[in-house]
This record gives C-alpha cells, structure tokens and sequence, in this order.
C-alpha cells in the first residue's frame, strides 16, 4: 500500500501537508520573528533523513523585523537550487534552549524517487536494515536534474 | 442612483496622521516648506487609498525620498517621522527606521559589497531604509570603488519590492545634485526630493530653548540675549551644523554651569540648578572677543 504517494521526503513542519504557498510561508516566518528567534535558509540534495545539517544558503538572519527579507532570501535560493530541498529553520537562542525551534521544506525537487530499503542478512539471522535515497545515487549536484 | 460618498476627514482623522503631524509641529520648529510637502505626500496616500477601495486606478505609490539639506536641519529627525507616518497609513508594516552609511553598504574587497548590502536591506524590510550622506556611495574618481555594485542592487530592490522597503536618501544639496546626476537612474526612481531650508537665528533660539526644556533648563533673561549673540557668531564660523551645533553649545554651557555652582557657593536651591546664566555661555570660545564687555554686546 502506497502511504505516501509521490514518495514526497517527510521532514520538519508540514511535511504531509501540500506544499505552502509564499503567504502562508510568510506568516511562519513573521512567527518566528515575533518570538524572536533567528530564521535561517539551508538546502540540499541528500534526502536521506540522517542528513541533519544541510548547507547554509548565506548566513543566519538576525535583527529582521519583517519577513519579506526572509522571503527575498528563499526566493534566490530557489533561483540558484531549483531541484534541491530548501529548508527554512529558526534557531532560538535563549539560553538552556539554543536549538532550532522551527524547521520546514519551502522547495523540493520535482522528482522525487524515494527510498530503497536493503535488508542485510546478519549472524544469527539477524537482519540489518538500510534505506537509501534512488536519486542519491548520483554525485552532488546531479541528483534531481 | 446617488454615488455613495466618503468623508475624506473621517478616514485621516482614524489613520492617527494627523497626531504624527501636530508631533512634527510641536517638535520641529521652522522647516515650512517640509512640514507642507509632508502634509501634501500624507493626503496623496489617503485619497490614494481611498481611490483604491472605489477600484479606481491607483499604482502603488512610489514613496522613496532624497532630502537634501545643510548638516543639523532634521533630515533624520524627519525620516523618524515619515516612518511613523508611512505606518499609520499602512504603507509600511513595521513602521522602523534603519539608519545607515556608505560603511554599512559598501564592502571592503571583491564580493563583500553584495552580502553586505542586502542583510542591511533584509533588516530594513518592512520599514524605511536611510541612508546618510548618500553620495559617498558614488566615488566617481575610483572607477573600481565598489559603491556602483551597492548602488545597482539597491536600485533593483527599490524597483522591485517597492511594497515591502521605502528608501530615503539623505546629505548636502549641492553633492546630492551631482549624485544624481552622475545616477540617472535612481533620480528617476525618487519621486519626492524635499530641501531643508536653514534655521533663521530665532528659529535656532526656540530650537535652544526646546531642548533646554527637555532637559528641565532655563535661560536667565540676560543668557537668552547672549546665546542669540552667540547663534550670530557661530554661524559666522566654519562647521556650523545648525541645530546640532545649539544643542552642543548649550552642553558646554552646562558642563560651565556646574562648574560654576560648585565653585561658588556649594549651597543651591532648584532655580539656580534650572537657570543658565549668561556667564555660562559668555566664557564660550565663540565669544572670546565680547568677553570684556558682556553688558554692552548682550544689548545688541
């Protein structure tokens, strides 16, 4: 049974809802700005769900009063990745919390092949399981192209 | 069928523009030809808005600003208010003000300039971007001077986010003029250049005379003679930065004030603590040469 068609990556906020528009990205954002926490754009091309840190599409955005900044900054991203996930994160600094407090998925590839699961026969019958990404098998860079 | 009316008055008196307007009354003093041309940018935004509720043509306004004055007249003062402005009227969401110079744009080395320019741009969203002493961001003698590159992507923001970032541009009339002329293209995409006139001499005394009120202070009768002698003077000297240069005199007129109660009595009451003597601001290097004779000069 397919639970999840389209094998769309399952990440962060809002992932099994249908893609946000740039308004509702936009109330997000002014959110998080409002509880003063610094929003942050990453991308990638490895789905795979290990891949915690992705890469810093410039840097952290402190002392943003307005989200339209923010957007500017997702909306180049998406120019120079568009077949990468792009990611939106909002890091809150308080201390004792000092993690992101927010993370969704603004881009994705329009591909998405999924995952393949290997099953590994161990001593004993045990089994290993693994999940790799199909578009992973390609070097960075060609994955979703 | 009638044509339903709008009372233009209810709609200004809600949007609170006519309280950021009496503030700028009360706390600015002189400066007529901006406060009109304020009030003028102010009525056009409402009808506009109103214009747009009827569906009748309206292209967002372009709202970007140069004003170009001597240093001291309240370019930045005004600005502060123009955000507020802009905010009351809905034209601007966040209504704060980011001040900024060519070392907040203008990168160091090759690729700097881009990053730099656009956090300060992504911090201004929403609000208004001022930028002080705008033409230093055009070195014409360097034609490798990386301002042109920070110059480029504020146009492009400017054009294209016009909704979002309201940019005023602000220094000295004569340089502003060639800035744009040298720039073609951000003159064309400025629709209100406003000039700060200079303060008159009595304008410059109220200013002195707010700003020792702010500061809970007074002018002794015969003080208030001497400063006016002494606006005369300082004019007459190089760097005078009109208001700017009153505030800083009365700030030394303060320091010799304590001075002053300490080495005289060391016994006070209220008044004296309030009061600027004349003495205060005679010992003024401004006023070296009137030192002698204080009574005489101070009845001109």
């Amino acid at each position: 049974m397919m639970t999840n068609p389209g094998n769309r990556v399952t990440q962060g906020q809002f992932s099994f809802l249908p893609d946000l528009t740039d308004a509702q990205i936009t109330l997000q954002i002014k959110y998080a700005l409002n509880n003063g926490w610094a929003v942050s754009v990453e991308y990638t091309d490895d789905p795979h769900p290990r891949n915690t840190y992705w890469e810093m599409y410039g840097n952290p955005m402190f002392d943003l009063k307005d989200p339209a900044g923010i957007l500017m900054e997702i909306n180049e991203c998406r120019k120079t990745f568009p077949n990468h996930y792009v990611r939106v994160l909002a890091f809150n600094s308080v201390r004792g919390v000092e993690s992101p407090a927010m993370s969704f998925i603004v881009n994705r590839p329009k591909n998405e092949p999924g995952f393949g699961l290997t099953r590994q026969e161990g001593p004993g019958r045990q089994v290993h399981y693994t999940i790799t990404s199909y578009a992973a098998t390609k070097p960075e860079g060609e994955r979703y192209s | 069928m009638s044509e339903p009316t709008i009372d233009l008055r209810a709609i200004w008196n809600e949007s609170g523009v006519q309280a950021v307007l009496d503030k700028l009354d009360a706390e600015l003093i002189g400066l007529a030809p901006v406060k009109k041309r304020i009030r003028e940018i102010a009525s056009l935004l409402v009808v506009d808005r109103v214009r747009r509720d009827m569906q009748l043509a309206a292209g967002a306004p372009s709202l970007h600003m140069s004003f170009t004055g001597n240093p001291g007249t309240g370019k930045t003062t005004v600005a502060l208010r123009m955000a507020d402005l802009l905010h009351k009227l809905g034209y601007s969401r966040t209504g704060h003000l980011v001040a900024v110079t060519r070392d907040d744009l203008v990168g160091q080395y090759i690729g700097h300039t881009a990053p730099k320019t656009k956090e300060v741009l992504k911090k201004a969203m929403g609000g208004v971007l001022f930028i002080d002493e705008a033409y230093y961001l055009y070195r014409p003698e360097n034609e490798r001077d990386y301002g042109q590159e920070a110059i480029e992507i504020l146009l492009q923001v400017m054009e294209n986010q016009r909704d979002d970032l309201v940019v005023i541009l602000a220094g000295y009339k004569d340089r502003m003029e060639t800035f744009f002329r040298s720039n073609p293209g951000m003159s064309s995409r400025i629709a209100h250049h406003i000039d700060f006139p200079d303060y008159t001499d009595d304008e410059l005394v109220s200013i002195g005379e707010l700003i020792l009120k702010d500061w809970n202070y007074g002018l002794s009768p015969r003080a208030k003679k001497v400063f006016r002698d002494y606006i005369e003077r300082r004019r007459a000297q190089p760097h005078f930065a009109n208001a700017r240069s009153i505030r800083n005199a009365l700030d030394r007129a303060r320091l010799r004030q304590a001075r002053r109660l300490l080495e005289d009595a060391g016994k006070v009451d209220k008044a004296a603590l309030q009061t600027l003597e004349a003495e205060d601001i005679l010992e003024s290097r401004v006023l070296a040469g009137v030192r002698a004779v204080p009574e005489q000069k101070a009845g001109t």
